[in-house]
């Protein structure tokens, strides 16, 4: 392998693994926050990049439908609690949000002439879209059981995921596709090239991290989830509802799934399931870090884009399989070096 | 029956039943709190104090009537949603956030105020800097790395950011030297002071019933003795049983 081809590969790899760290971040949070192993996450992914690809061919994206049907199913749980509860006064809000705002879109969406639309209004239409999926399905999915194992909600997690794969064939079809680059060309670097969509998602995932660093360390609201992960009750007798948490990291990690692959969806080919994979790499590096520390997991998260870039080119047939089996020398040191805790719930 | 020296009530349990599963854990306990005052529960180890006060802050389900400010608080009446109508409880276990400083510790106390809009929390901060100087020097401290008396102020420390109007004390004087304990209950009778009504739970009879205006003893779930503090202290059941020399719980 000559200078140029590891500069080629290396590239490769980093771009790739910056959209995993991007996923590993949004894993470590929600399993931290909701106990909750996020196996859709890489639906979200898929989502993402479909739905743009939708909104650019000058449809309605199908995905609206799943908002406003999941908007309903939230607006008559909640409404009815809130009934029950006697209330009345979290009304306004229930509709406002699951009803109101998805009823909105559909009009905008309805009305626009979406294929023309400048780019940057395309996307913040797609995430106007996908985002909202998060919070609906925690509502739906995970917050009934919020108390139970662990390995009850994995199992929530992998039937949420196979309804959102299925789905997503129902909605996109079985073709994928590509949406154009942010910005097209390429950078001549003179040992290299660098496509100017490279530089968007290098950028991207750059400012997406700090803005969460940002989050978690200032906000008071990112001080919350912080919190609500070291010690639920804790945090609910602050009035930090769990529910809250819940929410606001299910639709940090659709924000985080639905962005990434807007931004690959320029150099890769997305179907509608082709998240599941890229999600799955994002889990590598979440488990390097112990599905608790987000810059280790964010680092496993790089170290598995470069390991698939390099094993691409030495044994493409086996990339696949060479990503993950890096997860078993990675589970034998963490049974090796954790002390279990009694304490912990 | 209310005449004009007496303070308007703030909290009333009737009939208050909890149950872990079949096991009956308090049978029919009704008190009172007035705006202001401090009542104390005290009683041994395993009486029921600390299922009491986790029913009263939502956080076990109850049978009975639990009216607090006028308003009826039934079981669907969750956690976050008492803290916003001013019950704040310091539990036994602290629960503090052992990764994060004091400081965030504290911030977090003031959460459910800052979400409705009330953003004041630099000045409630220095207030209860003020109250409890040492945290203010542990500042930026990791909550894990405090002494057990540490733990303990930033825990009410904590507690007060939300501006409580009642505040429920479960043994803050567990495991403290005796030194810190008298400190910890110093500042409980400055809080009344400054208006805030205290619910105190104690294994330590004679502190809690120095400092309280009216008590409760609890025996396996029952209220076996109430009274008036002062009345409380030379009773001769609650001499023997918690004060006197043999009966040190
Ligand atoms: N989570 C629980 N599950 C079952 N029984 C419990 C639980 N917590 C407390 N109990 C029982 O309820 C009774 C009262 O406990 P507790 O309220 O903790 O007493 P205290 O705080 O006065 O020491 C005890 O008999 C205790 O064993
Ligand atoms: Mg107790």
């Amino acid at each position: 392998m000559d200078f140029q081809i590891a500069l080629f590969l290396g590239q490769d790899g980093l771009t790739n693994g910056a959209i995993y760290a991007l996923l590993a971040l949004a894993l470590v949070l929600v399993f931290a926050v909701t106990r909750v192993i996020f196996i859709p996450q890489g639906e979200f992914v898929a989502y993402g990049a479909l739905t743009l690809a939708s909104l650019q061919a000058g449809n309605v994206p199908a995905t609206l439908w799943l908002v406003l049907a999941l908007g309903v199913a939230v607006a008559l749980l909640d409404g009815v609690q809130a009934m029950r509860h006697g209330s009345t006064r979290r009304l306004p809000r229930i509709i406002l949000v699951n009803l109101a705002v998805p009823a909105l879109l559909w009009l905008v969406l309805g009305s626009a002439d979406l294929a023309t639309l400048p780019l940057l209004v395309q996307i913040l239409l797609a995430l106007a879209i996908v985002v909202p999926l998060g919070p609906m399905i925690y509502r739906l999915a995970y917050q009934p059981i919020a108390e139970a194992s662990v390995l009850m909600l994995l199992i929530v997690s992998v039937a949420v995921h196979v309804v959102l794969i299925g789905l997503g064939l129902l909605f996109f079809g079985a073709e994928g596709t590509r949406t154009p680059a942010f910005t097209d060309g390429m950078l001549d670097l003179g040992v290299t090239t660098l496509q100017y969509q490279t530089l968007w998602i290098l950028a991207s995932s750059a400012v997406l991290i700090v803005a969460l660093y940002v989050f978690f360390g200032r906000s008071i609201y990112g001080k919350a989830l912080r919190a609500t992960a070291l010690n639920r009750t804790g945090a609910r007798l602050m009035g930090i509802s769990t529910t809250m948490a819940g929410k606001l990291s299910f639709t940090l990690a659709a924000l985080i799934g639905a962005f990434s692959g807007i931004l690959i969806s320029p150099i890769t080919t997305l179907y509608y399931d082709s998240g599941f994979l890229i999600g799955l790499k994002g889990f590598v590096g979440a488990i390097i870090g112990g599905l608790a520390s987000y810059p280790v997991a964010a680092a496993g998260a790089i170290l598995v884009g470069f390991l698939e870039a390099y094993s691409s080119f030495y044994a493409s047939a086996y990339k696949e399989v060479i990503v993950f089996t890096l997860i078993i020398p990675v589970l034998l040191w963490r049974s090796l070096t954790s002390h279990h805790s009694e304490e912990e719930e | 029956m209310s005449t004009v020296s007496e303070k308007p009530i703030l909290l009333e349990a009737t009939d208050l039943c909890v149950s872990y599963g079949k096991v009956e854990a308090l049978h029919k306990v009704s008190l009172r709190i007035r705006e202001g005052e401090i009542v104390t529960v005290i009683g041994p180890n395993g009486a029921g104090k600390t299922t009491l006060l986790s029913c009263l802050m939502g956080l076990l389900p109850g049978q009975g009537e639990v009216v607090y400010i006028g308003r009826s608080l039934g079981n669907d009446d969750e956690v976050e949603e008492r803290v916003g109508l001013g019950l704040t409880l310091v539990p036994e276990k602290r629960e503090l956030f052992a990764d994060m400083s004091v400081e965030d510790n504290l911030l977090l106390g003031a959460f459910d105020r800052y979400r409705r809009g009330q953003r004041d929390y630099k000045v409630t901060m220095d207030e209860v800097y003020a109250i409890f100087p040492r945290l203010k020097e542990r500042a930026g401290q990791m909550a894990g790395t405090l002494s057990g008396g540490e733990r303990q102020m930033l825990a009410m420390g904590r507690a007060l950011m939300a501006k409580p109007r009642l505040l429920m004390l479960d043994e803050p004087s567990l495991g403290l030297a005796p030194l810190i304990i008298r400190e910890i209950f110093k500042t409980v009778a400055r809080l009344r002071d400054m208006g805030v009504s205290v619910l105190l739970v104690e294994q330590n009879a004679r502190a809690a019933l120095q400092v309280a205006d009216y008590g409760y003893v609890l025996e396996t779930g029952e209220v076996s003795l109430e009274g008036p503090s002062s009345e409380l202290i030379n009773d001769p059941r609650v001499i023997e049983a918690y004060l006197g020399l043999g009966g040190k719980h």
